[in-house]
């Protein structure tokens, strides 16, 4: 038993987070919201060039065959960066569910997107992805983008699609879907965690009535309650990520609701520390504001997860669970 | 990373599962705040250490069996999923014994920690003052040196003392230099309650039980062999308790797991939508709990420690036990408000954010220590 990231894992993250912070993510998101892909595709070439793309897929067919576990520590350090671009459409879902060449075409690094309804209805970014799916009960078709969606993140270009031939009959959807719902959930905690940090930055230089307002009570109790939220979710993405067949949508699930939790109260406290420059689109805070809104419901809403769980726990008998 | 128990985990893990099984109570003792329940848990604890489960993670020489830090967690599950009755003797087990073990001299470690292990002797927290609650540096009770008896004289009034009212000793912090700092000067007695010059007052809990006691000192004599440390340096010492109760040793995951899996099996029996979500928010809480347990377990076998993490955790646990309490006592309906085991766990779960130092002071403690954040200035409210 040994519940801590490795080493390598930890120098995984490492890495990973000094190539995104020294890309100018921040730069790159609002170019990719305003339409400018080239930046942020070039990032993508790098992170993939690290092998983010191709961590779920297996060795024999191109893939670095990882873990879970090394899944939710590169997302969470997406997340805390707020990169653009659809990472767990491609690196998650579909590096889960093809097989074949599309599956190799991933794992280099090709980009990719699907639309998964009910859950996931609009592919992020199809207009810049060389592979664009549209899963349905029948199996994964082609498909093309139609219409442009605006989001909450301007950064989530999202496109309603046009339904092609059907591409593959896999039966992967389930596990591919957790794969997805895991990764957002690492993206979420990433982006709570940058939040907090950019709030106990301000606060303890904010001053107001004489002293820095990180030295009132009221404000000290808000951050200490997103530290412990974001503390208690951190292990349910690692449990997720170590569960096995029978307990992994489960434990995904309540990783995402807590996830999602946490990182919600850390964008609201984040805001309402800031006052009023928090609530500008010129500040950088806006950025991970409204990335997380967009993740709690993105790749199931909390309500459908904790339905999930509800009907797991609720079937299974007490000794089992 | 991973959470697989090892071979001889998985043996310890079946060998407690089946002597749990076996020899715990089948119906619920009585409250151990009463004088008969107090006999019936005192028996508990014997047949506990008489198989050597009261403290696991003891040397042999002291009814244990040497248990590491995963095993302990290990038999704390098996305990609560087999639905064991509460420990009349935690106390001292994990407040005391601790101290003991890592500031006591070894004739002190003879003297106290078998009568501990095998509940003959219970052990009662005598911290509080009436003007001193979560701010243990303004605690006024004195110790006087008496260099002719070779020991001290206790004077003052401690309250909030749990099981004070049915136990045989007591633990506490005394001022023993009236000018010294705040943090200095102060002294770790442990003394017998029906000693010469203690007063006993039985204080009723919200559950009418006497749960708690106020202590009052008249001249009591204490020797220096049951001092606790060096005179003077009570603050350090009690503060390695104080780091023990918030983080990992009162509050072991298996109680609150199991308290999910009860609210689980009642949603079963009455399901009602308007509550479920709140169901499945505890549910993910305790299993939030028992992941971050094994985080903190795999740092501590590494040689780190709990430090401010501590707090994490206690605010985390505190809310959660009453989260589940709640969310039972509102599926129940209108039986809530009838005798039951989730009213008992219930009124016991709303002391949690009150003891062991306020949920309040962990804030503040996990904003400062762990954010960074700046202490509030003199004057502006502490």
């Amino acid at each position: 038993m040994r519940f801590e990231l490795t080493e390598d894992q930890r120098d995984f993250a490492a890495s990973l987070d000094r190539l995104i912070a020294g890309a100018d993510p921040v730069g790159v998101a609002r170019a990719w919201g305003a339409g400018d892909t080239a930046p942020g595709l070039s990032l993508w070439r790098r992170l993939a060039d690290q092998g983010v793309s191709a961590l779920l897929v297996p060795e024999e067919a191109g893939g670095m065959g990882a873990t879970p576990v090394e899944l939710a520590v590169a997302f969470e350090v997406l997340g805390k960066h707020a990169v653009p671009g659809p990472w767990v459409e491609a690196a998650a879902y579909l590096a889960t569910e093809l097989s074949g060449e599309a599956q190799e075409a991933v794992a280099a690094g090709a980009v990719a997107t699907v639309a998964v309804p009910p859950h996931t209805p609009y592919a992020l970014d199809a207009d810049v992805a060389t592979q664009v799916y549209l899963a349905g009960s029948d199996g994964l078709r082609t498909a093309t983008p139609d219409e442009q969606l605006t989001s909450v993140d301007r950064t989530r270009r999202l496109f309603r699609l046009r339904a092609g031939g059907i591409h593959d009959t896999a039966d992967r959807a389930a596990e591919a879907f957790d794969a997805a719902a895991l990764a957002t959930s690492a993206q979420l905690l990433g982006a709570g965690e940058r939040v907090l940090a950019g709030a106990v930055t301000y606060v303890k230089q904010r001053r107001q009535f004489g002293r820095e307002i990180g030295s009132y009570q009221a404000i000290k109790h808000q951050l200490a309650d997103v530290r412990i939220a974001l503390d208690f979710a951190r292990p349910l993405v690692h449990g997720a990520a170590l569960a096995d067949d029978v307990d992994r949508g489960r434990a995904v699930s309540a990783a995402k609701v807590a996830c999602a939790d946490a990182a919600y109260r850390a964008s609201r406290t984040g805001l309402q520390v800031h006052g009023a420059i928090g609530y500008t689109e010129e500040f950088d805070l806006s950025v991970w504001i409204t990335r997380i809104r967009a993740l709690v419901t993105a790749w199931g809403t909390p309500g459908f997860h904790r339905a999930r769980i509800l009907q797991s726990l609720t079937a299974t008998p007490a000794g089992a669970r | 990373m991973d959470l697989e128990l090892n071979e001889s985990e998985q043996a310890f893990q079946a060998e407690a599962r089946a002597w749990l099984a076996e020899n715990v109570p089948t119906t619920p003792l009585p409250s151990m705040d009463t004088p008969e329940g107090w006999a019936l848990h005192q028996e508990w604890e014997a047949r506990l250490a008489a198989a050597r489960y009261s403290v696991v993670s003891w040397p042999e020489q002291y009814h244990g069996r040497e248990a590491s830090l995963i095993e302990w967690i290990i038999f704390e599950e098996e305990y609560y999923r087999a639905g064991a009755p509460g420990r009349v003797s935690q106390n001292g087990i994990f407040l005391l014994a601790p101290i003991i073990f890592e500031h006591g001299t070894a004739e002190q470690q003879d003297r106290f920690l078998p009568t501990m292990a095998t509940g003959e002797r219970i052990w009662a927290q005598c911290w509080s003052e009436p003007e001193a609650g979560s701010d243990l540096a303004s605690l006024k009770s004195t110790a006087r040196r008496d260099e002719e008896r070779g020991g001290w004289l206790l004077n003052g009034q401690k309250i909030w003392c749990s099981r004070a009212a049915l136990a045989h000793w007591g633990f506490g912090l005394f001022r023993s230099d009236p000018d010294a700092a705040r943090h200095s000067g102060l002294t770790y007695f442990l003394f017998p309650l029906d000693a010469e010059g203690v007063t006993v007052r039985p204080i009723a809990q919200l559950d009418g039980e006497a749960g708690f006691a106020e202590v009052f000192f008249d001249d009591v004599f204490v020797p220096d062999a049951d001092v606790l440390g060096a005179p003077g340096d009570g603050w350090r010492v009690a503060m390695s308790t104080a780091g023990n109760e918030r983080g990992l040793s009162l509050r072991s995951p298996g109680r609150f797991t199991a308290a999910a899996d009860r609210l689980v099996d009642l949603y079963g029996e009455r399901p009602d939508a308007r509550v479920a979500d709140r169901v499945v928010d505890a549910w993910i809480k305790a299993e939030a709990y028992r992941l971050y347990t094994w985080g903190t377990v795999t740092r501590l076998a590494d040689g780190g420690d709990v430090g401010a993490a501590g707090s994490v955790n206690k605010v985390w646990w505190s809310e959660l036990d009453i989260a589940l309490h709640e969310t039972a006592l509102d599926l129940l309906g209108p039986d809530a408000e009838l005798e039951s085991r989730w009213l008992d766990g219930y009124t016991f779960s709303l002391s949690g954010p009150i003891y062991a130092g306020t949920n309040e002071i962990q804030r503040n403690i996990v904003a400062e220590r762990i954010l960074g954040l700046p202490r509030e200035p003199k004057g502006a409210g502490r």
